[in-house]
């Protein structure tokens, strides 16, 4: 059993989100989603440091150093496209005008607490950027990321070890093995990956999966 | 008549002072007021307090000057990124103070110190290890924690286009702190690709009105912090 690859968990999420949404995407897997935005659908997206409407990575040699996401890249403006200061982009974070924040992930608790911006080690230089403020004001929050480490251990848990971004700030988690909703009972399995059965997704969770519940979407 | 225009970038930053705050725009590269860090490291200044979101790439701009030892704390949201080496190195060698914000609150800090607001409540990092210590307060149900706003004695930015009375256009994402660093500047001063007589900007069109910004200066053609990292240049 091998579960969805960086680009199915990519297009799984990209299925949820709804016609018009203004949506934030995190550096990394999240960033994925953007290639799947299914055909009769349009989202607009944000980027952190200044721009709505951000389309994809320019051609060779068209690019303007000064027209970067929030990883630093450089990506394009599309036609409606905005830019604006930090205060006005995270006005629009914190403000709750955003839609969905799509973010990877160290750890997922089962209240819905989430660690992704430092290990805590003592060599570690911590670096947090806009993550805390996303997960404060966003109106949804979906984390994208392989369910567990590359060293086996569960990234979804009963409590999270490493440090907060945000508590109970999560309502759904995209993995390679399964769709989860963050409920007041805990982890709700929404959907199973092909071929992927439940019980092979709760050993590799760290709290208990509560089985899908028949009549809900 | 009122003329902000200075002649040269030695002469924007000519009265930094030790120990002095400054603010430097730029979210990475993107509105990076590169030649005016470099005159500030030739002008000498240290003990300086720095509030930018990063800390600089390679051996220029930002990271010359901290790599110069003229930087005594950082304020940012952010400070690795990819070639960001000297920065790393002093932290970890405690030869520098780091104060971590999460780059929204950074962001309003900044706001709210030009805006004559000394603290305000935030819903960003409560529960989390940079909500620790601070003042929390329920509003409505919701906790939120007290942040204090920022200001500085030298804001140095990057714009696009001024006028003579220091109106300020930018250019795409290279706008991102440099309006609010503007306003929170006793001394602000913005370099720019190109200064026109006041009038001949659309006052509808104004990113920054000219209040606040004391000194512009023209450098038609600035350096890019990514090509001179990739051409292994280093400051001075």
């Amino acid at each position: 059993m091998s579960g969805l690859t960086r680009d199915e968990m990519a297009k799984r999420l990209a299925h949820d989100i709804p016609n018009g949404a203004y949506v934030n995407l995190g550096i990394g897997i999240p960033e994925l989603v953007a290639k799947f935005v299914p055909a009769d659908r349009e989202f607009i997206y944000h980027t952190e440091n200044g721009l709505l409407g951000m389309g994809p990575a320019p051609k060779e040699g068209e690019g303007d150093p000064e027209l970067i996401n929030a990883g630093k890249r450089q990506v394009t403006a599309l036609p409606g496209a905005a830019y604006f200061h930090h205060a006005d982009s995270f006005s629009m974070i914190r403000g709750g005008h955003l839609d969905l924040s799509v973010l990877g992930a160290l750890q997922v608790s089962s209240g819905g607490d989430l660690a992704n911006w430092s290990t805590g080690g003592p060599d570690a230089i911590p670096a947090v950027g806009g993550a805390m403020d996303l997960v404060a004001g966003v109106k949804s929050v979906y984390v994208i990321t392989q369910h567990c480490t590359k060293n086996g251990e569960p990234k979804l848990v009963e409590a999270c070890t490493y440090p907060l971004t945000g508590v109970g700030v999560v309502n759904r988690i995209y993995t390679d093995l399964a769709v989860i909703e963050v409920t007041s009972d805990g982890f709700q399995l929404v959907e199973l990956s092909p071929e992927i059965s439940f019980e092979y997704v709760q050993e590799r969770t760290g709290a208990p999966l509560l089985p899908k519940q028949e009549n809900a979407s | 008549m009122l003329h902000k225009q200075i002649a040269s970038t030695k002469e924007a930053v000519a009265d930094v002072f030790d120990g002095a705050t400054v603010m430097i725009g730029g979210f990475g590269e993107a509105g990076s007021p590169i030649e005016l860090i470099h005159a500030l490291i030739d002008h000498g200044a240290t003990n300086l307090t720095v509030i930018n979101n990063n800390t600089g790439s390679g051996e220029v701009g930002l990271a010359a000057l901290i790599k110069a030892h003229r930087v005594s704390k950082m304020i940012c949201s952010y400070p690795r990124t990819a070639n960001s080496t000297v920065f790393p190195k002093l932290y970890h060698d405690n030869e520098i103070e780091l104060e971590l914000v999460p780059q929204g609150t950074l962001a309003e800090r900044i706001r709210a110190g030009g805006s004559g607001i000394p603290a305000f409540y935030t819903p960003t990092s409560v529960g989390t290890p940079l909500g620790e210590g601070k003042e929390v307060r329920e509003i409505k149900g919701r906790n939120y924690v007290l942040e204090y706003g920022l200001t500085a004695d030298f804001s140095l930015i990057k714009a696009r286009k001024a006028d003579t009375h220091g109106n300020l256009l930018y250019n795409k994402t290279a706008r991102n702190f440099s309006p609010l660093m503007a306003m929170a500047g006793k001394t602000t001063v913005a370099q720019v690709q190109h200064i026109v007589q006041a009038g001949e900007l659309d006052p509808e069109t104004i990113i920054t009105p000219g209040i606040f910004v004391q000194r512009v200066i023209e450098v038609d053609e600035p350096l890019l912090e990514s090509a001179l990292v990739a051409a292994g240049e280093t400051y001075p």
